[in-house]
């Protein structure tokens, strides 16, 4: 411990000396005098020295960790607070009512930025998960997924604009396009593995926009589709206070709607595949697997969750531009699986409210947002490369089990 | 004596019948014109030192690799008879002919069972649609597919751990695991890979007998690899013997433990550990 505190008393000084031209000098040339901020030299020294603090606190735990690890005693008896949060219901159902209390009187309690930026964290909650297959679940690491958000947010712009498509019409068929694209694109890269299959489908993310961006007379290029409806109601109409509540209302159900259905392809013969997929190509091409068929379906039915998303977003900005779908978008969905932890529902949702979520509310440092993004991949691959909640796998209830019980 | 051991068995009494294959990789020929057959309910081992493609045989019978000459003609019995060079390993798979793998494959971060469960793909149907709606086809799949694969894990005594990680397992209960999964697909043909490599003695003896029980409960008939001959030697009917890509002998355990040149294979190279 004292080791500790002078080493990072050490690391205080030395960021003090590298940092004092920049922090502490400045040059005020209308005055022709130099200023001294000594204040600033103290917060490097007290901010330096705590980081450097909990860091080595940190890393001794980390190591002490994998000691014990080696020595074969098992890893903390207790589990950790994610998983307790999951598996007990003794907390699990509480926090479940509150949450679901929570979530349904948000929209009538706060205004409608507020609304709007949820509607938002939920659009990226659903592409999280919807990616979380593609990547976690079958290992197909795609760079290149914000090309069928894009596929959906146009398909009902385009639908729109040109015959008049409606919101409930058109969500449908983006979720349609989106998969029909994944498959499409799919072909070309079935044979691509990891680096490979990243580079490539980092084009196709590129192919999409500039594309979007040429093509004006179907996307109206660069100057993007205006005017797109919100989401109706019977043809009622709606201020756009309600209109926002209410496509707020209409993100929930999509949400969990798709924690249902890939929850239920996570435990069935599909998903099983999908994994085995990402687990060894080889092994799971020998027992039996389709190859192509399997990693087909999964490449089109996340691209179909980035259809449905890109739908809505349409129609929650009511106009979308190629500026909305970079790869700064494809970065981000990726950011929320790995961090979420692969494969995890509930790591997913949690990473997406807090990466979307964060950024609007700390304007403050919104420039320093990409820099926070990389701290943030950083450390949770040191500290948690399973991501914040490591996928659990389900556990079969066999008759064996249950004789087994009997005897113990 | 070859002669005698040679008992070309009838076409109709064959599972797996092998013709001249070979496999070239560039300007080596990895297997050269290798004949090989296996009939029903018979354990028949591949032989040879390190190096000779008994691994390459397998991948080129497996749909791994497509064999640059040769037939591999599949005598199902049910089905028809046809010949798979070239067809795909989930194909071969399918058709009937599961495999086990030297260096062990297994799905390191799926359960135990999960990875039985596997094995099962091929023989239901459920679709993304089927999963999503889970109907009562897709229950009762889904249940026969546990059910399978428990009563495989209680036959290779893996029942305890159906719940741990693959990868947690120890190095012989992961060699049992490729079997069970292999077992999972309803083969005729298992095709066992080095299935004792880095056993110790105690483990390879129940390998053994689990590869006896195999082929006596199951019906399934057993194609094996074994580097060391000494092992096999109890529980073979027939052992094939390769050396740098060439089939150098064949015959009854009695025949190759006495062939001249096996003995010269097999003392002409460092006697393995
Ligand atoms: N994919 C491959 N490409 C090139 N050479 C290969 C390949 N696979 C195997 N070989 C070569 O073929 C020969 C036989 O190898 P292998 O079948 O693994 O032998 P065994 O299983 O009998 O020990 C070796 O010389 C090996 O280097
Ligand atoms: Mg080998």
């Amino acid at each position: 411990m004292v080791d500790n505190i002078k080493r990072s008393l050490l690391v205080a000084l030395w960021f003090v000396f590298l940092t004092f031209p920049l922090m502490v000098v400045k040059v005020n040339t209308l005055k022709n005098i130099v200023e001294w901020r000594w204040i600033n030299m103290l917060w490097v020294a007290i901010g330096s020295f705590v980081l450097s603090i909990v860091w080595r606190w940190a890393m001794e735990r980390r190591q002490l960790k994998s000691k014990k690890a080696e020595q074969g005693e098992e890893e903390s008896v207790k589990p950790g607070f994610g998983q307790r949060l999951l598996e007990d219901p003794k907390i699990f159902k509480p926090v479940l009512i509150v949450l679901a209390l929570v979530t349904l009187v948000f929209p009538l309690v706060v205004d409608i930025y507020q609304a709007n930026i949820m509607v938002l964290a939920l659009i990226f909650v659903v592409l999280g998960l919807g990616l979380n297959v593609t990547v976690g679940l079958a290992g197909l690491l795609d760079l290149g997924y914000v090309a069928f958000f894009a596929v959906g947010a146009y398909t009902y712009g385009v639908l729109n604009s040109f015959f008049g498509f409606g919101f409930w019409i058109s969500l449908p068929l983006g979720g349609l396009m989106g998969a029909l694209f994944g498959i499409v694109l799919g072909f070309p890269i079935l044979r691509l593995r990891g680096d490979y299959l990243a580079i490539v489908t980092l084009g196709f993310g590129s192919i999409a926009k500039i594309v979007i961006e040429n093509w004006e007379e179907v996307f109206n290029g660069a100057k993007g589709i205006a005017n797109i409806p919100r989401p109706g109601f019977f043809g009622a109409e709606m201020s756009i206070h309600t209109a926002t509540t209410y496509t707020y209302y209409i993100m929930i159900l999509m949400v969990l709607f798709a924690i249902f259905i890939t929850n239920r392809l996570k435990d069935s013969r599909v998903g099983r595949a999908w994994m085995a997929l990402r687990e060894d190509e080889i092994a799971c091409v020998a027992m039996g697997v389709d190859m192509a068929r399997t990693k087909l379906s999964a490449y089109a039915f996340g691209a179909f969750w980035a259809g449905l998303a890109g739908v809505i977003f349409a129609s929650r900005n009511t106009y979308i531009n190629p500026n909305s779908f970079t790869f700064m978008e494809s970065a981000l969905v990726l950011s929320i699986v790995v961090m979420g932890g692969m494969g995890s529902i509930i790591g997913v949702i949690i990473a997406a409210l807090v990466l979307i979520l964060m950024p609007e509310y700390l304007r403050a440092f919104s420039e320093y947002r990409m820099l926070m993004f990389g701290a943030v991949m950083v450390l949770m691959m040191i500290f948690r490369p399973e991501g914040l909640i490591a996928n659990v796998r389900r556990k079969y209830a066999g008759r064996k089990v249950v004789t087994e019980d009997a005897n113990a | 004596m070859l002669e005698v051991s040679k008992t070309m068995a009838e076409p109709d009494n064959i599972l797996l019948e092998v013709k001249d294959l070979t496999m070239d990789f560039g300007g080596l020929r990895a297997v050269d014109s290798v004949s090989l057959n296996v009939c029903p309910g018979e354990i028949v081992a591949l032989i040879g030192p390190n190096g000779a493609g008994k691994t390459t045989f397998f991948n080129c019978v497996t749909g791994m690799y497509k064999p640059t000459n040769g037939a591999v003609m599949v005598h199902p019995p049910e089905g028809k008879s046809q010949k798979i060079n070239g067809f795909k390993s989930n194909r071969v798979t399918t058709i009937g002919m599961a495999r086990t793998f030297q260096n062990i494959r297994l799905f390191k971060n799926m359960t135990v069972l999960e990875n039985v469960m596997i094995g099962r793909h091929c023989r239901t149907t459920t679709s993304i649609i089927g999963a999503i709606l889970r109907g009562s086809k897709t229950r009762r799949q889904e249940r026969e597919t546990v059910e399978i694969s428990y009563d495989l894990l209680e036959k290779v005594g893996l029942v305890d751990v159906a719940d741990e990680f693959a990868k947690n397992l120890p190095y012989g209960a992961q060699r049992r695991l490729e079997i069970a999964r292999a077992m999972a697909t309803d083969p005729f043909l298992l095709l066992l890979d080095e299935p004792a490599a880095g056993m110790n003695p105690q483990e390879t003896k129940a390998l053994d007998e689990l590869i006896v029980r195999i082929r006596d409960t199951e019906k399934i008939s057993i194609l094996l690899i074994e580097h060391d001959m000494k092992l096999v030697m109890n529980i073979s009917d027939r052992i094939y013997v390769m050396e740098y890509g060439k089939e150098i002998a064949q015959g009854s355990p009695m025949d190759i433990r006495n062939d001249p040149k096996v003995i010269k294979a097999y003392l002409g190279e460092d006697s393995d550990a």
